[in-house]
């Protein structure tokens, strides 16, 4: 199999891809966008926007889910953490995210219990470890991630393991960005892994509605121009649809166990993102059945609106809605670098400033 | 965090098997793909497995690529 794999990387594949891509100019700019941070570091790792025609480019949207997450979600995990007896369990890329003036980071500093784990088993291990303690876990991200969050919270946890819900859903976004005058793209590329839980029926049903070329692509090179090799032909045949080109990963109903898993445990609910403001039924809330595990009823933490999104100078908002090259804005590599970073788009692992800073030349 | 990695499985407990790739074996949890088998190829994301790898779609892509190189002009 990992031969097989290593196909799909093979460098004379790619140029044809691209080749083929090339010629399909439709005599006009075409400016598509990704949605997944993981997307950003594959075409920054290989290149690849330097293999496309210049009438082509591909724009990074808001799919890094810890910077499209607002502050004010951070603050709720910041004063968790700084609670006696309790542990904070995340993701890594989350410590660092700045929330106003302070991050998780400094509230460890400052004597707090935070703990990076890999994963929401890991934190119901860590629960299992320490019963005299209370481990909130503060879970970000999108449909991937919150389907394991349901998975943890339906194989009985100890009662000592409550959840922060920050987890964020990806049709309502693209359908906002589409509204959104000078962003909406002339095509989505959609993230592979995402889809592979939802399946393709949201997509379709948001292409009825805003008819706009989306195809699902993959995460070695060969996926990622097999995708946008789609979209373009999408955009010159003028007949948008939803293409699956990741087929090995994506079926068209998703994945029913994983579904039927969010399902059970969350609800819709109202969410803001970062850079893009609120988007009706765009997050995930527990449902009152699991309102046990809600961390914030359980240490009485109510969201401060006062709190700011983001920092002076930081242009992440407009980096997060494609509007922004994050070379073009002025604290780039300068004033604001992953070792110390000012917006959340330097610092997490998905974030499209970090992304470019990683594979800059020169 | 989204990353999200293809890992073969090796071995099943309940809902708990052992994945590797490349000679680096961990624990990986099945909760999500109910159907797994040891042997599959497994996509793995913040220790769960969301879905299994369809060989035969991956070896479906790549003739179509294949394909669409015989139908290219050679690069000079
Ligand atoms: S380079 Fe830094 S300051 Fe500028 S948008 Fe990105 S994260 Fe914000």
């Amino acid at each position: 199999m990992s031969d097989k794999l290593a196909g799909f990387r093979d460098i004379a594949r790619v140029r044809t891809l691209a080749d083929s891509i090339a010629r399909l100019d439709p005599g006009r700019p075409v400016r598509l966008m990704h949605v997944c941070g993981t997307h950003e570091n594959v075409l920054c790792q290989y290149g690849l926007r330097e293999l496309l025609p210049e009438w082509l480019t591909l724009v990074a949207g808001p799919g890094c889910p810890v910077c499209v997450c607002p502050a004010s979600d951070l603050d709720l995990a910041i004063r968790a953490a700084s609670m006696l007896r309790v542990v904070l369990a995340t993701f890594g890329d989350v410590v660092r995210v700045p929330a106003a003036r302070t991050s998780l980071s400094d509230a460890r500093a400052r004597g707090g219990d935070v703990r990076v784990v890999y994963g929401a088993a890991d934190a119901v291990a860590l629960a299992r470890a320490m019963p005299d303690r209370e481990v909130v876990f503060f879970a970000a991200g999108f449909e991937t991630t919150a389907c394991t969050t349901a998975a943890a919270l339906r194989a009985d946890p100890p009662g000592n393991f409550s959840v922060l819900c920050s987890h964020r859903l990806v049709p309502p976004a693209l359908d906002a960005l589409l509204a959104l005058p000078g962003v909406a793209p002339h095509g989505f590329l959609l993230p592979g892994h995402v889809i592979a839980i939802t399946g393709l029926g949201a997509y379709r049903e948001l292409c009825l509605r805003r008819p706009i070329p989306m195809a699902v692509g993959g995460f070695e090179p060969v996926d990622l121009l097999l995708a946008l090799k789609d979209l373009v032909e999408q955009v010159v045949d003028g007949r948008p649809r939803v293409g699956n080109d990741y087929t090995r990963v994506v079926r068209d109903l998703g994945n029913p166990a994983a579904i039927q898993a969010i399902d059970a445990v969350f609800e819709a609910r109202d969410s803001t993102w970062r850079g893009i403001g609120m988007i009706p039924a765009s997050g995930l809330g527990l449902r009152r059945s699991f309102g046990g595990r809600d961390a914030a009823a359980r240490f009485g933490l109510e969201p401060d609106p006062e709190v700011a999104d983001t920092s002076p100078g930081c242009r992440c908002g407009d980096v997060l809605l494609g509007r922004l090259e994050p070379e073009a804005c002025p604290l780039f590599a300068g004033a604001c670098t992953p070792d110390l970073p000012i917006g959340p788009c330097m610092v997490a692992f998905e974030g499209t400033c970090a992304a470019r800073y990683r594979h800059r030349r020169g | 965090m989204c990353l999200a990695v293809p890992m073969r499985l090796v071995s099943i407990d309940g809902a708990e098997g052992k994945a590797e790739v490349q000679g680096v074996g961990r624990g990986v949890r099945l909760d999500l793909v109910p159907d797994a088998k040891a042997g599959d190829w497994l996509i793995v994301h913040a220790g769960y497995a969301i879905e299994i790898l369809d060989e035969a779609e991956a070896a479906e892509s790549m003739a179509m690529v294949a394909v669409a190189m015989a139908d290219e002009p050679v690069r000079a």
